[in-house]
């Protein structure tokens, strides 16, 4: 960098004879910033900020949803690496995208998450729009919903919920309500509370749903569960809105996960979703996402794709596109689609073994708590149960990194398996005998 | 059961995208392009910057790099060297250690970042824009919360900034007021204050506690010198302002959809500092999350290796040098020719754009009948114009005034 001269100042001088380097009139006064408070650490990112300032030796990572390998180390899809050597043999240019995102991207999503026969999309009915990974997605669609839905501005969230869903919905104007849905005692889906809470819920009122994988639960509804919500909701007239950020990731089927969104098309509702790439692909740091509007007729997909395009010029133009151009070759071309399915089962599966690892690491600790919710549960986390004086404890006392709600990374879990599980597992049954003590 | 969006209007089209949309459509055999602001060779073609190829192959062969996330605030390396590309590595902020960059989504995104800090943080309520500006300005703006007012800038009569106009107007901001200045090569006139009046603009500034959002999207890009078209932006710094810089790296790197951006934040001392930043970090997260790697990182490669930091300033120079042409060269076709007029500030004005002094009938009339794509406010992209169509675009440029010479154009 010192090839970059800063002939400014040196100007200045010369034409002023003033000495600019002294501050000026606002250092007389205070800063201009003076009542701007410290703003307080993210849940789930400020947990990897502690990490990384913890010197322990042995410390363990189990916060951010970031799929390890075996090494501990981020897994680079082959599938994705192809994709991109392809797309310096090709020698794209970089000119801007369409604010939406280019078709190849957007009807390639589409048709993951509806179905490849999709008749919504066969029928052009779906509005969709390249978003900024899952939050971007997710933003957009509340935005939307404030603007232009004018049945309800609240938003029903399943408890809990992913940490960030709350500020994104609040910043975009709705008005956040709870339906039940974890059951504490089972560490599983409480099935009839849900039903009982949604069928109370305010007619017209919007709804949010996690497709697969719940986060941070891991816990989700069985495909006969799925088909009485759906039952509910319509009867209830709500709008549903879900939220896809782990399609392939949880069962390790593509189809499978999207169960749940397929049969509430099926069922003849209309809603809106949002998409992720960030863990089914890897392409976390790359921000593709999508955000489809399932809509009732071709004219009506044209004038909410017009009003999706105004809502987004104005906050960042249009969409980064290498990681979109990099799904668009992944889903679309045969050879690779085979294999991103292939990797896409294989981490999954990966996490199923660790998840068993844990449960009978745990027991073989001689913690004598039921750990079976472990292997129960589906997709990166695991709710494990533990309060937030406990999770301060194994942070405190034994470096283990994990949200204060006791969700865990099990994706991460995979490294610190193979040479520090016998800590966690003995940490964490400790922690759990002294709450039975 | 009626659709919930039965009552969804359809919405208008926003004008640049929408005349790029009909240009590709266009059959027509000597259409041309002058709408988007994105640089085109000589040949019309989008060119990919050498150095950023090779990076490109670079990183898709490398092994060892991922894809993981970010940091919320953007990667380290390519914000330090950003902000030092426009403050210069000797500023005293930058020494004293009281500027941060947030990396953002594209100039746009950086814009955003700091207008959703400067009303939900500082509480700021009106912004000031010139009359005119970049049509996204105002609805960046008014969606983040902001009452939009226009101070005068650009006089049709002589072609050149109206300052006395614009400080009047700035005189009169009421408390808690933004404004945003074009750092260089105004869009969309392409004409930018002087030294002597940027002093003036700052002295106002200072008066009145103007909030100085800088908006800089052509550092580089317009006379091929970083450092001359840095020139606004660190004069502010050495008077001491505190005050904001959203840059984009669209056009100096030609990385238009990778959406790369910097907004750099000038304190007066550490502390507030870190506490903006920590800030702008929980707004990001709600919007983004965190931002986009891929163009970040083959910026932050090129800023950091000097080989390829050389290559780059070279290819600059390439891009602003071609665009200096054209302007010598329109501007003497259209003399040669006779067009009525004074035509001078087409070499005056710097930068992509020339605002014509065509007006909305006039700039119609190059789209409908000379498939001469334009915006109807007159400015033209200097980018599309190259040597193939340069006599073309002259002689409609021409027809169109002269059939119009009843209308009161003082200076056309």
């Amino acid at each position: 960098m010192s090839a970059v001269k800063n002939v400014g100042s040196r100007v200045l001088f010369a034409a002023t004879g003033r000495n600019y380097i002294l501050p000026a009139v606002y250092s007389r006064c205070s800063s201009v910033w003076a009542d701007v408070p410290l703003g307080p650490p993210d849940a789930i990112l400020g947990i990897t900020e502690a990490f990384k300032k913890d010197k322990n030796p042995k410390r363990i990572n189990l916060g951010v949803g970031a799929y390890r390998d075996d090494a501990g180390k981020p897994f680079i899809l082959e599938s994705v690496k192809k994709a991109e050597r392809q797309m310096i043999e090709e020698g794209l240019d970089h000119e801007y995208a369409p604010i939406s995102g280019f078709p190849a991207f957007t009807e390639a999503s589409a048709k993951l998450a509806l179905g490849d026969n999709s008749p919504a999309v066969a029928g052009g009915l779906n509005a969709t729009v390249q978003g900024i990974s899952g939050t971007g997605s997710l933003r957009i669609g509340g935005d939307f919903l404030k603007r232009f839905y004018t049945k309800s501005h609240e938003i029903y969230f399943p408890t809990p919920t992913w940490g960030n869903h709350t500020p994104i919905f609040k910043d975009a104007g709705l008005t956040i309500k709870p339906y039940r849905y974890y059951d504490p005692k089972t560490c599983g889906f409480d099935f009839n509370g849900a039903l009982e809470d949604i069928s109370k819920i305010p007619e017209g009122s919007i709804i949010l749903l996690h497709a697969c994988a719940h986060n941070p639960t891991g816990v989700d509804p069985q495909p006969e569960q799925w088909k009485e919500i759906s039952k509910v909701v319509k009867k209830r007239k709500l709008y549903p809105f879900f939220d896809v950020a782990y399609q392939g990731f949880g069962s390790g089927c593509i189809d499978k996960d999207a169960f749940g969104l397929r049969h509430f098309i099926a069922d003849g509702h209309t809603l809106c979703l949002a998409q992720s790439y960030a863990k089914n692909m890897g392409l976390y740091g790359e921000r593709v996402g999508a955000f489809t509007i399932v809509c009732s007729d071709k004219k009506e997909q044209e004038r909410v794709m017009s009003q999706l395009k105004i809502l987004i010029r104005p906050i960042y133009s249009n969409p980064p596109i290498h990681g979109a151009h990099i799904v668009a070759k992944v889903l679309n071309q045969p050879d690779l689609r085979s294999i991103w399915l292939k990797e896409v089962k294989q981490m999954a599966d990966r996490i199923i073994t660790m998840r068993t690892r844990l449960r009978d690491g745990l027991k073989k600790e001689g913690s004598s708590h039921n750990w079976q919710h472990i292997t129960d549960q589906i997709g990166m986390f695991c709710f494990t149960g533990l309060k937030p004086p406990q999770v301060e404890r194994l942070t405190n006392e034994f470096s283990v990194y994990l949200t204060k709600d006791g969700r865990i990374s099990v994706a991460a879990w995979l490294f610190s398996e193979k040479t520090r599980g016998i800590v966690i597992a003995s940490s964490s049954s400790s922690v759990c005998r002294s709450r039975r003590a | 059961m009626a659709s919930v969006f039965s009552d969804i209007e359809m919405g208008p089209p926003i004008e640049v995208f929408k005349m790029v949309a009909e240009f590709n459509a266009d059959p027509h055999p000597e259409k041309v392009n002058l709408s988007v602001g994105a640089y085109r060779g000589n040949d019309g073609k989008p060119w990919v910057l050498p150095v950023v190829r090779t990076v490109e192959a670079q990183m898709a062969s490398d092994q060892t790099l991922n894809h993981e996330y970010l940091p919320v605030a953007g990667l380290p390396d390519f914000r330090t060297g950003a902000c030092k590309m426009i403050l210069g590595e000797e500023d005293p902020a930058i020494v004293q250690n009281r500027v941060a960059g947030v990396q953002a989504l594209g100039g746009t995104g950086a814009l955003k970042v700091a207008a959703d800090f400067l009303r939900q943080n500082m509480k700021y309520e009106y912004v000031y824009v010139s009359t005119p500006t970049w049509e996204n300005h105002k609805s960046l703006f008014t969606k983040a919360g902001f009452k939009v007012k226009e101070h005068r800038y650009w006089n049709a009569k002589t072609c050149s900034v109206d300052l006395e106009g614009m400080l009047e107007d700035l005189r009169t901001a009421p408390p808690k007021s933004v404004v945003i200045l074009h750092a260089v090569a105004h869009n969309p006139t392409g004409t930018d204050p002087t030294q002597e009046q940027w002093k003036q603009i700052a002295d106002v500034c200072e008066e009145k506690k103007l909030f100085v959002l800088m908006d800089c999207a052509y550092q580089g890009y317009t006379s091929g010198d970083l450092d001359k078209d840095a020139w606004s932006c660190r004069y502010f710094s050495q008077r001491g302002f505190e005050f904001f810089i959203a840059q984009s790296f669209s056009k100096n790197f030609g990385l238009y959809n990778e959406r790369v951006g910097n907004l750099c934040v000038v304190c007066k001392d550490s502390d507030s500092k870190s506490k903006v930043l920590s800030q702008m970090e929980l707004n990001v997260r709600v919007v983004w999350s965190n931002p986009s790697n891929h163009g970040a990182r083959i910026v932050a490669t090129v800023l950091n290796n000097p080989p390829l930091y050389a290559e780059w300033r070279e290819s600059i120079k390439t891009m602003a040098n071609r665009i200096l042409f054209m302007r010598e060269q329109l501007h003497q076709k259209l003399k040669a020719i006779g067009c009525p007029g004074n035509w001078d500030h087409i070499v005056q004005q710097q930068g992509m754009f020339s605002y014509t002094g065509l007006n909305e009938h006039q700039s119609e009339q190059m789209v409908k009948r000379f498939h001469i794509y334009m915006m109807k406010s007159g400015r033209i992209s200097m980018a599309g114009l190259n040597s193939q169509n340069l006599d073309y675009v002259a002689k409609a440029i021409n027809t169109v005034v002269t059939e119009s010479m009843g209308q009161a154009q003082s200076r056309i």
